[in-house]
């Protein structure tokens, strides 16, 4: 496959570690001599380059290395990852969920494979949408992180473009042809009349059918409250087949469930390790706890996947709970967590974590490729918002680029603020138009039960096209109805 | 610049969106052409964006910084992070001091009592709003110090916020409070937060600070009501021995003019 001679696993010498046998990974290319002491290694130092994995120490220590790397990784046997958990079982929960789920009659038909060989299988043309599907349980996050460290950006983007995770609440997203989006209205003071008029605002642009999803500026029971309250009445007024959600942390959410409060996603914020979730103050029984208390709540009107997460490579990283991985591996790891909770809606917030570990636009794209990749193999719901901070090498021309490139590799969703200014959080998102620029150029629509819902309102012409403007008497009426938006 | 909406025919739809204007700073109701923002909006964007970017890579000017600070004593110190470049890929850097600014603080530590409140003044992700406000700052918070000794002011190039831990246990200080500049956002380049930590030395978790943010002119903390917030907290800080977490928690109880923390449904950047 590769012009290398790489001996992986059955040479070298043998370290005990964690109970187990570890390999040693040796790579031969044009001359060079490379060793590396674990798979971790292997995968650090294959990894395309970015500032996350300086910070830890991990990234390759030249190019040619880098590239020696990716052969000896090629060569690894998929059942190795079975064999040698990157990070211990005895510790860590995400290994023994990973572990204990795996499918073994899914990877069976895989299980030949190395590294390099699934590439290829991924990139057959025979391999079709119902055999990704297929394959996904028998697949674990650690596979698909190696395997998208073999892959060029147009590969992630094939591959991923013709694997489809759909999922629906009260409206269907992720089939084909179909770009939902996240309509965020925050408010540095979570007003809810500024809230209400954001709302408004992407609602007019066709935006909002993946969820009307809030990040509040304070973070707390009452104020969550009243903002649930809030959305449920204007969703609810206007018969918008849509889920709303406030981002609170997942215990405000099961609080706000005991006393009623109208909420239709559980969101919460994972990553990789046991380590890294207690960093945001949840674990796996925490999470199955408030699904459960979310599916009780029954309502769904097409389906009841409640869940609502958002990751973002680095996260494990700053919390100093990476257990040595690179961090696009665990980021993948993440989506190992997500796919337990059968989630209606997962993205990577791909740029907001800065530059010190995403540095520049080269790097933020290459990683919302990634990650868009990793969890539709591992059949998540991938969305991604699309953003950037004033500290990175970043601008609207990188999240123009980044946003084409997710739009043609069949992303669930993406996150729009208006302007692409989220005035509470101080980032650069997409902005309600660049929704209305991709589903233009590329020919994508919203959800089918939104889109319904868009024509009736007036929003959208019979073409399928945004109206210039729909018809004023009835915005006036529809924001002078009630209280917050008048 | 103006913004104009979707159909600027009817005064009706003028006059709501102006009325939704005043509710929120968002950019809402900016119209469009095609699928596009209109010109306006876009060069509006932009240069706020460069603005923001101006203000990350802004070098601080810290001999002006000494003469707006005078008679104050000032110590000037260097963080690990050699340029601006180093200092954005690694923050790890900006939280040490460099080995000469640390063999230069060993030798000024007091030997007997140790000050009460150390200020250090760090360019953080923007050294402009620094020079804007910083030293109105200092002084607005000595103050409210009264009673207190206050050591010499740092001033630090490169610096993150948790480079006060090394500094204030070099110098051996009760307390250090460290001003810095905010991650400048497309509304407000040149904001300042305070962060105090007691007993301060490396290793510090963020959880064991006050932080007081969005000390600017636009419709942020004036520099007088984040001083008398700050006095406040440090006279707290002393009087209870600790600070952070547990010192917010008792706090916001006994007054509700201490700022919260940072929302905590997304990482800090």
């Amino acid at each position: 496959m590769v012009g290398q001679r790489a001996v992986p696993p059955a040479i070298g010498p043998r370290h005990a570690a964690g109970g187990r046998y570890r390999l040693r990974y040796r790579g031969d290319f044009r001359g060079g001599r490379y060793i590396f002491s674990d798979l971790k290694e292997v995968l650090a130092k294959a990894s395309p380059a970015r500032s996350g994995d300086d910070l830890a120490g991990l990234s390759a220590d030249s190019e040619a290395q880098r590239v020696v790397a990716r052969a000896v990784l090629a060569d690894v046997p998929l059942t190795r990852f079975l064999e040698e958990p990157l990070i211990p079982y005895e510790v860590d929960e995400v290994t023994r969920l990973i572990c204990d789920s795996h499918d073994g009659a899914a990877f069976a038909p895989l299980a030949h494979l190395t590294v390099g060989g699934l590439r290829d299988w991924l990139l057959d043309g025979a391999t079709d949408e119902a055999m990704l599907s297929a394959a996904a349980p028998g697949l674990t996050p650690e596979m698909v992180a190696a395997v998208s460290k073999l892959m060029r950006n147009q590969d992630l983007i094939a591959v991923a473009r013709k694997t489809r995770v759909v999922t629906s609440f009260r409206n269907t997203i992720g089939l084909a042809g179909r770009l939902s989006t996240r309509l965020q209205p925050n408010h540095p003071s979570d007003d809810p009349q500024g809230i209400a008029a954001a709302i408004f605002d992407g609602l007019l642009y066709g935006v909002g059918d993946a969820v009307i999803g809030i990040n509040p500026a304070t973070d707390n029971v009452p104020g969550a409250l009243a903002l649930l309250h809030m959305l449920d009445e204007l969703r609810e007024l206007y018969a918008i087949p849509t889920q709303s959600c406030v981002l609170t942390h997942v215990t405000n959410s099961l609080e706000l469930m005991r006393r009623g409060a109208p909420v239709d996603l559980v969101f919460q914020s994972i990553a990789g390790s046991e380590a890294a979730n207690r960093g945001f103050g949840v674990d796996l029984s925490l999470l199955a706890e408030a699904r459960d208390a979310a599916l009780a709540q029954e309502r769904g009107t097409v389906g009841q996947n409640v869940m609502y997460f958002e990751t973002g490579q680095g996260a494990a990283l700053s919390a100093d709970a990476h257990h040595g991985l690179d961090q696009q591996t665990m980021e993948a790891r993440a989506y190992g967590v997500a796919r337990a909770f059968s989630p209606l809606l997962v993205n990577t917030v791909v740029g907001f974590i800065g530059p010190e570990y995403l540095y520049d636009g080269k790097q933020i794209i290459r990683a919302g490729l990634e990650d868009h990749f990793c969890g539709k193999l591992l059949g998540v719901p991938m969305g991604c918002d699309i953003c950037y901070t004033n500290h990175a090498e970043a601008d609207q021309d990188d999240m123009d680029n980044l946003m084409v490139l997710l739009g043609v590799a069949g992303c669930n969703f993406l996150i729009c603020v208006p302007g692409s200014d989220d005035v509470m959080l101080s980032y650069q998102s997409l902005s309600y138009h660049d929704a209305l620029y991709l589903r233009g150029t590329l020919g994508l629509r919203a959800a089918p039960e939104f889109e319904v819902w868009l024509e009736k309102m007036g929003v959208l012409d019979g073409d399928g096209s945004i109206r210039a403007l729909a018809d004023p008497a009835r915005l006036t009426r529809l924001i002078e109805h009630r209280g917050p938006l008048a | 610049m103006k913004r104009t909406p979707d159909d600027p025919s009817g005064p009706t739809t003028a006059d709501l969106w102006d009325r939704l204007r005043c509710t929120t700073p968002a950019r809402i109701g900016l119209g469009r052409v095609g699928h596009a923002l209109p010109l306006g909006e876009v060069l509006d964007f932009q240069l706020a964006h460069a603005r923001a970017r101006d203000a990350v890579h802004g070098v601080l000017d810290r001999d002006a910084l000494g003469q707006a600070l005078a008679p104050l004593p000032i110590v000037m110190v260097e963080s690990a992070a050699a340029d601006r470049a180093i200092y954005l890929r690694r923050p790890d850097l900006g939280r040490q001091l460099s080995p000469a600014s640390a063999r230069m603080l060993a030798e000024l530590a007091p030997q007997d009592d140790p000050w009460d409140v150390l200020f250090v003044l760090g360019d953080g992700l923007s050294p402009g709003a620094v020079e804007t406000r910083g030293p109105a700052l200092v002084k607005a918070a000595i103050g409210e110090l009264a009673g207190l000794s206050i050591g010499p002011v740092i001033l630090a190039h490169q610096a993150r916020v948790a480079l006060g831990d090394p500094v204030g246990e070099a110098l051996r200080a009760r307390i250090c409070v460290m001003i810095v500049g905010e991650r400048p956002g497309l509304s407000v380049a040149d904001s300042l937060g305070i962060y105090l930590t007691l007993a301060p030395r490396s290793g510090r978790r963020d959880s064991e600070r006050n932080c007081i943010s969005n000390i600017h002119d636009a419709g942020g903390l004036s520099c007088e009501e984040a001083a008398r917030k700050l006095g406040w907290l440090v006279r707290e800080a002393l009087r209870r021995g600790l600070s952070g977490v547990g010192l917010k928690e008792e706090a916001s109880l006994a007054s509700p003019t201490v700022a919260d923390l940072p929302p905590s449904s997304r990482p800090t950047p």
